[in-house]
């Protein structure tokens, strides 16, 4: 059963997210894909995460297919415009590629090419809407394709946010543009995710709730600081701080987190970004008895 | 306005470094409002290229610097000024320095470098406000301009990365899209911002535009 099939039958789902290198070489990335392997249901490919140059989400995608894992491959509106938009994702579709999921994209100034141009030609919304047409058989301007792809689409939400309703309103947007499934921003108060749950509670939508697993107590203050969106609550900071094995004492956070999060059936799933800990994401499932 | 703001002088005593007679044009429009080509400002580049060792054989404020056939009939009466020089100095922004250029036989060199659309919030304050996109959008979003003032110019609501208001690609920006929240919902008129706006027609911004008003 594929990662649609388990998530519209209501079973807990688990993805990952793993970023194509900086170069040509991915046995690091095929190693911890054989390391998941059976044991998420998907992976996140990212498309030039945090605007760096990469390997693309594409290429990642496919070696993860390769590999036998299913990828969500990511696809953002900054670095191409529609014409490029559509291309990529029919030819993921052709590559066997069946998740998607759409974002904007961080702005060029904060990635290692600030000079580059961003694009910007589709914002997330827009990327879903071109999806659906061509999932009916069509291009954006009504051009008929031979052969439509089917996709299943997802889409990103931040849960910490002032204005919240801002959120809900585009969240409203994405559903009517195709998305069937949303990926949180990492969350780490449990509070946080259940009130957002609560306010998003009628729009029927299958949730996986971010977590990362935290390596310090810097990291932590580091993303409080500069990371729209995260908020590390003092007390996981003070444990992060006395913890001897920082490593695992953020496996061990995450864990208990993502047990409670399945226990009191919060979210429809979890999403774990390692962010280039991926070798951990293996002992964390592990920890949380999956 | 167009918002402009001088070169470095290093900069344009580059351009000028094998011309040694130098006329000097300025605008008597936005170029003088952001103190960047009124009189006050070709008096001081005048007496800077002297102090280079410059020749200057006359300067005018054009009325404006975009207006083809003032720049025409200015220039006509500073005829010998012009005659003595090597190339013009343009104190204007770009589209008046390429009207000059176009009126002019000797080079123009530009001694700004044009920025924005903008407004002058206060003397020496200018903050971009429009993008010309041929399509404005401002009827549906309280009077606050997503594609200028969204770093991401976007238009179906905000990104995840405002922070306390703040957009995370300059922390001194609000995000534009928590000020057309905040003031459509002073307005009750959030609902508008349900609706899903298609991709922007770029076609209409593609340039070199042109319009010709029948009269």
């Amino acid at each position: 059963m594929n990662f649609k099939e388990k998530l519209e039958r209501g079973d807990f789902v688990i993805t990952a997210e793993m970023a194509p290198p900086k170069g040509i070489d991915f046995n690091h990335i095929k190693e911890c894909a054989r390391a998941l392997k059976g044991r998420v249901d998907a992976v996140n490919v990212t498309d030039f995460q945090s605007a760096v140059v990469r390997a693309s989400s594409l290429g990642g995608a496919k070696i993860l297919l390769d590999e036998g894992l299913e990828p969500i491959m990511q696809i953002t509106g900054r670095d191409r415009n529609r014409i490029a938009i559509q291309g990529e994702l029919l030819s993921a579709a052709a590559l066997g590629i069946q998740n998607v999921l759409a974002l904007t994209g961080d702005h060029p100034s904060i990635g290692d090419h600030p000079e580059a141009r961003g694009v910007f030609d589709m914002d997330s919304v827009n990327i879903l809407q071109a999806a659906t047409k061509l999932m009916n058989g069509y291009d954006m301007n009504g051009h008929e394709l031979s052969g439509a792809p089917q996709f299943f689409l997802g889409a990103s939400v931040t849960p910490l946010y002032d204005p919240l309703e801002l959120q809900i309103i585009k969240i409203k947007k994405k559903i009517q543009a195709g998305a069937k499934f949303f990926q949180t921003q990492a969350v780490f108060d449990i509070k946080i995710i259940k009130d957002f749950m609560k306010r998003v509670e009628n729009l029927n939508i299958k949730v996986l709730v971010g977590v990362i697993p935290l390596k310090s107590a810097g990291m932590a203050k580091y993303m409080n600081n500069n990371v729209p969106g995260i908020c590390v609550p003092d007390e996981i900071i003070d444990r992060m701080q006395k913890a001897q094995d920082k490593t695992k004492e953020g496996l061990t956070i995450a864990a208990e987190f993502i047990q409670q999060i399945r226990e009191e059936k919060i979210c429809d799933g979890v999403h774990v970004m390692a962010i280039g800990a991926e070798e951990n994401v293996a002992t964390l499932l592990d920890m949380c008895g999956f | 306005m167009i918002i402009s703001k001088q070169k470095p002088f290093e900069e344009i005593l580059n351009f000028l470094e094998d011309k040694q007679n130098i006329f000097i044009t300025g605008c008597s429009l936005c170029a003088t409002s952001c103190m960047t080509g009124g009189k006050q400002q070709i008096d001081e580049m005048k007496e800077r290229l002297e102090q280079s060792g410059k020749t200057v054989t006359g300067s005018t404020v054009l009325d404006p610097s975009c207006h083809k056939l003032q720049v025409r009939a200015s220039l006509k009466k500073c005829k010998a000024e012009l005659e003595d020089a090597d190339a013009v100095l343009c104190m204007a922004c770009g589209d008046g320095a390429q009207t000059v250029a176009s009126v002019v036989k000797i080079p123009v060199y530009p001694a700004n470098d044009t920025l924005f659309i903008g407004e002058i919030e206060r003397i020496g304050q200018f903050y971009e406000a429009c993008k010309a996109c041929g399509q404005c959008e401002l009827g549906w979003t309280a009077g606050v301009c997503p594609i200028t003032k969204c770093a991401k110019s976007l238009l179906n609501g905000p990104c995840g990365g405002a922070k306390n208001g703040k957009c995370e690609v300059n922390v001194e920006n609000d995000c534009a899209w928590i000020l057309i929240y905040n003031k459509l919902k002073e307005q009750d008129l959030l609902d508008t911002l349900l609706e899903i706006k298609d991709p922007k027609d770029y076609s209409k911004a593609a340039n070199p535009r042109k319009l010709v008003v029948g009269r």
